[in-house]
């Protein structure tokens, strides 16, 4: 850590208002659309209806006989690519069986918008009627959609595979899972469905790729301008220093963006072919199918416990929904929530086994949470399901198994150190606000009325930070690079300053925060700070933002960077006081002797001795004022909090509507207390979405039937309450900020707060059960079925519109056979 | 392109003659012919909201009109709402003040479609959560959770409440 010492703050903690908005307010950023270069050429990709077929014949002549269009390029016109889309994630000692993913399909399309053709040409109307007039001829094979179905290797999604299983990734601490169950007093199991969901950032993705005298740039709605710099480099045969990428304004990302995208490549390629800069620019439909998707497994979970209430074993078996083929994390994703899957709670013997497994359907990555919204929604659901099986209140439960205070640093059975967390304060605090006595006062009194009122809680920790790169490097977890992350800063000659970070925002605020964090330690105001960011021109070698890391890991690294500066100023400060350096701090916007304020200089001086008048500074001492630097955190950092949710259900329709929400979040001590509560706002909401409204639906053939937003619900401001949060700040011992990560936390601890909630709402009607989407249709139905008045399910009427994940777990009861399905 | 007609619109308080294809939509011709490229698209479907300009006064769904069917109107778009010495409109300044966005990419049209709100309003008094939030339901944000963009558009409102008082 640093050895510097840090000043009193007074920009850090303040809710300054951002940095980055005076542009978005009034139409002025650039996002990657709002570019256009000379000669640009416009692209349009033919994609498959089929879910699953042999590609027999394409032919191009229509389209190439359209005015404007330039080329029709297949998969074997890019044969010369050197590498594959890539897949990140070598774990050692364990086999996955990688299918290989080309920009283009080499001879067979296995999802539906599976992309066949790429059509070029000087209008992007025109582009588009071109890839209609592209008759592709198929061949039709069998296609599987569900995942447990695709376990049986009926059908093959890749024949060369052999099975659609790719891999198989167990892990277990603590002793033998099935003896810590067989000996548990109680043992809960049940079949959870984490259904499949969109990222939907509302700027879809984009390009434009210009190849020219050598070298490539490529202009990227990305979360990760420099590994897209680096793979380029590998897929296309260029020398890296002759690649440069740049993520301009990226509007939101949530995972969706943190990929390296076959269009992209596509592009750069056709710019090389072509000759001219080449822009592809994703249409919402083409971002509800082939951008990738998130969550979708099926969890058979076990949980034991002692009569009074200690868990004492917690067993999870996760078939993860890997669709057709890998994208660049696409099976490391369940492995991310293991790493938590104690949650808050001392359990001392917990399993996980993840198999991953190929269907016919687009593939899944990392979306807001990335695993630990599954692995959170199990644990937290299985608490309440515990609590209802002891008959002990479900706050109690929590609280009888909460790891204390006073055993942090805490090594969960699983070797992962919890760096910090007091869960019993934040929920105490949550508890606070809500006060469950006049709440279940006022649901008895609603239920008296007919109004199905209920509350649900989720107590969550949570693992981000991405990371130490030791842990998680090829040697390590197998990740195919380590994710430490660089800073620049630059104090210029007038004392202003430039900083540039490797983390690449998309909506998150750095430009703002990092600028409160740097000026702190110069001496300087944050509007004389410009953070740059996403452009692999300018800076070093950076990772990019996702897993909520940003702060704790690119913050870090500019406190750091810009701590490194401060020293060597107050060194130059001293030499022209003729002072002892530990005597200079910074103290009101400037370097001033302890004790003698007046006695000092500005940072602007400092700099002018660093820049322009070398007799200024001490001898032997380099010139300038910049420090660059690369952090690497020497642990995750653990956020955790208390989520409530309060909901209503429309005994008639089913219908599900939140009410209030309480949030009790602590991600250590705020930089800008204002930028929390919009991510914590932002990600509840997401989790909203999925647990009541949102999923991609594919039907039997694998026709994606939520193509659109029209049929994709993403929440509207009707759908979602204002919330009322709350922070406690508990310091990371990880790094020198204490900070820990917000981005994802929302996500992560939202949706089995909603799902319990609603039980409490329903328990009374004999419902002790039910999963995700809660959507109005399943939860009458799980009504109906309650109170056995002969309605039933209705398979054959609205039954039939119920997507085939999650099918038949409304109503499904408090117990599920052993092994389940598998 | 096929045949191209004649088009006059007024954007922001300027005048424009153009010959645009037919099927030319509104949101590209302000994007791609006049370089106003604070109209996103965001959905195709005129369900987000992000393309959301004025026309004739009324907030529209540029991705879903036709640059033809404008022709003669007066359109007002995100760039024509900051005064001429690029002082803030309400809006902008109260989006600015209560962290009404994060990526940015929908707030054009959140603006556009709560000027709209505001200007249609009759009531007196300060506008409820709930007004704002039934106005502003026809656009779609991922970032913000909508919490921040109620505040906005309240504080906003207040602020004009102020100015007219």
């Amino acid at each position: 850590m640093s050895t510097v010492e840090v000043p009193p703050t007074k920009h850090v903690g303040q809710s300054l208002r951002r940095k980055e908005d005076p542009r978005l307010i009034t139409g002025r950023a650039t996002y990657v659309d709002d570019l256009a270069l000379p000669g640009m050429l416009h692209a349009a990709v033919v994609r498959s209806p089929e879910a699953h077929a042999r590609v027999v014949a394409i032919d191009a002549s229509a389209a190439l006989a359209r005015p404007g269009i330039k080329a029709v390029y297949t998969g074997e016109d890019m044969s010369d690519l050197l590498a594959p889309l890539p897949m990140a994630w070598a774990p050692p000692g364990v086999e996955i069986k990688t299918p290989e993913r080309w920009p283009l399909v080499r001879g067979h399309v296995r999802h539906m918008g599976d992309a066949v053709a790429l059509v070029i040409g000087d209008d992007k109307y025109v582009v588009v009627d071109a890839a209609a007039d592209v008759e592709v001829e198929y061949e039709s094979l069998p296609v599987v959609i569900d995942v447990e179905q695709a376990l049986k290797d009926e059908v093959l999604v890749h024949a060369s595979l052999g099975t659609n299983k790719t891999h198989e990734w167990s892990m277990g601490g603590g002793g033998d899972i099935e003896q810590a169950l067989a000996a548990s007093d109680v043992v809960v199991q049940r079949r959870i469905v984490n259904h499949r969901t969109a990222g939907a950032a509302m700027e879809p993705r984009g390009c434009i790729a210009e190849y020219r005298a050598g070298a490539l740039t490529v202009w990227s709605s990305t979360q990760v301008p420099h590994l897209l710099r680096l793979f380029y480099a590998v897929q296309m045969g260029i020398s890296e220093d002759k690649v440069r990428v740049i993520a301009p304004e990226v509007g939101g990302g949530f995972g969706g963006k943190l990929q390296v995208c076959a269009e992209e490549t596509m592009c750069a390629w056709a710019s090389r072919k072509l000759g001219r800069p080449v822009k592809w620019i994703e249409t919402r439909s083409e971002n509800m199918a082939v951008s990738h998707h998130g969550r979708d497994q099926v969890d058979y979970v076990r949980m034991g416990a002692t009569a009074d209430g200690k868990i004492t074993a917690f067993h999870a078996k996760i078939i993860q929904d890997l669709g057709a083929y890998f994208g660049l994390l696409t099976p490391m994703i369940p492995e991310l929530g293991a790493f938590v899957m104690t949650g808050c709670y001392a359990i001392p013997v917990v399993q996980t086994d993840i198999v991953g497994v190929l269907t016919n359907k687009f593939f899944t990555d990392a979306i807001r949470g990335a695993g630990r919204p599954e692995m959170t929604h199990m644990l937290e659901v299985m608490i309440d399901q515990l609590a209802e099986e002891l008959g002990i209140d479900p706050i109690e439960l929590r609280r009888r198994n909460f790891i204390a205070p006073e055993q942090f640093p805490y090594e969960t059975p699983y070797g992962i150190t919890y760096d910090s967390g007091n869960y019993e304060a934040a929920l105490d605090r949550a508890l606070e606000i809500v006060d469950m006595e006049a709440f279940r006062a006022e649901q008895a009194d609603l239920r008296s009325r007919g109004v199905l009122r209920g509350i649900g809680f989720s107590t969550y920790t949570e693992i981000c930070g991405l990371a130490p790169s030791r842990a998680v490097g090829p040697s390590g977890f197998g990740l195919g690079i380590g994710l430490y992350e660089s800073a620049l800063v630059r104090v210029h000659p007038t004392g202003s300053v430039t900083v540039y970070t490797g983390a690449s925002p998309h909506g998150q605020g750095h430009e703002t925060g990092f600028a409160q964090i740097v000026a702190d330690r110069v001496g300087t105001d944050p509007s004389v700070v410009e953070i740059v960011h996403g452009d692999t021109a300018t800076g070093p070698m950076g990772l990019g933002t996702y897993g909520s890391r940003s702060l704790s890991v690119g913050g870090v690294a500019v406190a750091h960077a810009a701590e490194k500066i401060a020293q060597k100023a107050r060194e130059i400060v001293a030499h022209n006081l003729e002072a002892d350096p530990a005597d200079i701090e910074v103290r009101d916007g400037r370097f001033s002797l302890k004790g003698d304020p007046d006695q000092g200089m500005t940072l602007a001086e400092v700099a002018g001795c660093a820049y322009v008048d070398a007799t200024k500074m001490p001898e032997g001492m380099e010139l300038g004022l910049e420090q660059a630097l690369i952090y690497d955190p020497s642990n995750f950092v653990f956020p955790f909090g208390t989520h409530v949710c309060v909901v209503d259900v429309d005994p008639e329709t089913g219908k599900v509507e939140v009410v209030r929400w309480v949030a009790v979040d602590d991600c250590g001590p705020a930089v800008n207390p204002m930028l929390i509560d919009g991510q914590v706002h932002g990600g509840i909401v997401h989790g909203i979405g999925q647990a009541i409204y949102e999923q991609v639906v594919y039907d039997e053939r694998g026709q994606l039937v939520t193509g659109t937003f029209v049929d994709y619900a993403l929440p509207t401001t009707m759908e979602v309450p204002s919330f009322e949060t709350d922070r406690t700040e508990t310091k990371s011992p990880s790094n020198s900020l204490g900070v820990k990560g917000i981005g994802e936390a929302g996500t992560i601890a939202a949706t089995p707060a909603i799902v319990n909630a609603v039980i409490d709402a329903l328990r009374h009607e004999g419902i002790s059960f039910i999963d995700m989407p809660l959507t109005p249709l399943r939860v009458w139905q799980a009504l109906e079925q309650a109170r056995g008045d002969g309605n039933g399910p209705r398979d054959s009427e609205q039954g039939a519109s119920l997507p085939a994940q999650g099918e038949g777990s409304a109503g499904s009861g408090p117990t599920i056979p052993e092994g389940g399905r598998s | 392109m096929g045949a191209t007609v004649a088009l006059q619109v007024t954007v922001n308080g300027e005048s424009h003659d153009s010959e645009v294809p037919a099927r030319m939509l509104l949101v590209h011709y302000l994007r791609d012919e006049l370089g106003l490229t604070g109209t996103h698209v965001g959905c195709d479907t005129s369900n987000c909201g992000a393309c959301t300009c004025l026309v004739d006064g009324e907030s529209a769904k540029s991705c879903t009109v036709l640059a033809v069917q404008c022709d003669g109107a007066q359109i007002t778009t995100i760039e024509g709402m900051a005064g001429p010495d690029g002082e803030l409109h309400a809006l902008q300044e109260g989006f600015w003040a209560e962290h009404g966005l994060q990526c940015g990419y929908c707030t054009p049209g959140m603006i556009m479609a709560a000027a709209d709100l505001l200007e249609r309003r009759t009531a007196d008094g300060p506008i409820s959560e709930q007004e704002v939030r039934k106005g502003l339901e026809g656009n779609l944000c991922r970032c913000t959770g909508y919490h921040n963009i109620v505040k906005a558009v309240q504080a906003a409102a207040e602020a004009s409440r102020e100015v007219a008082a």
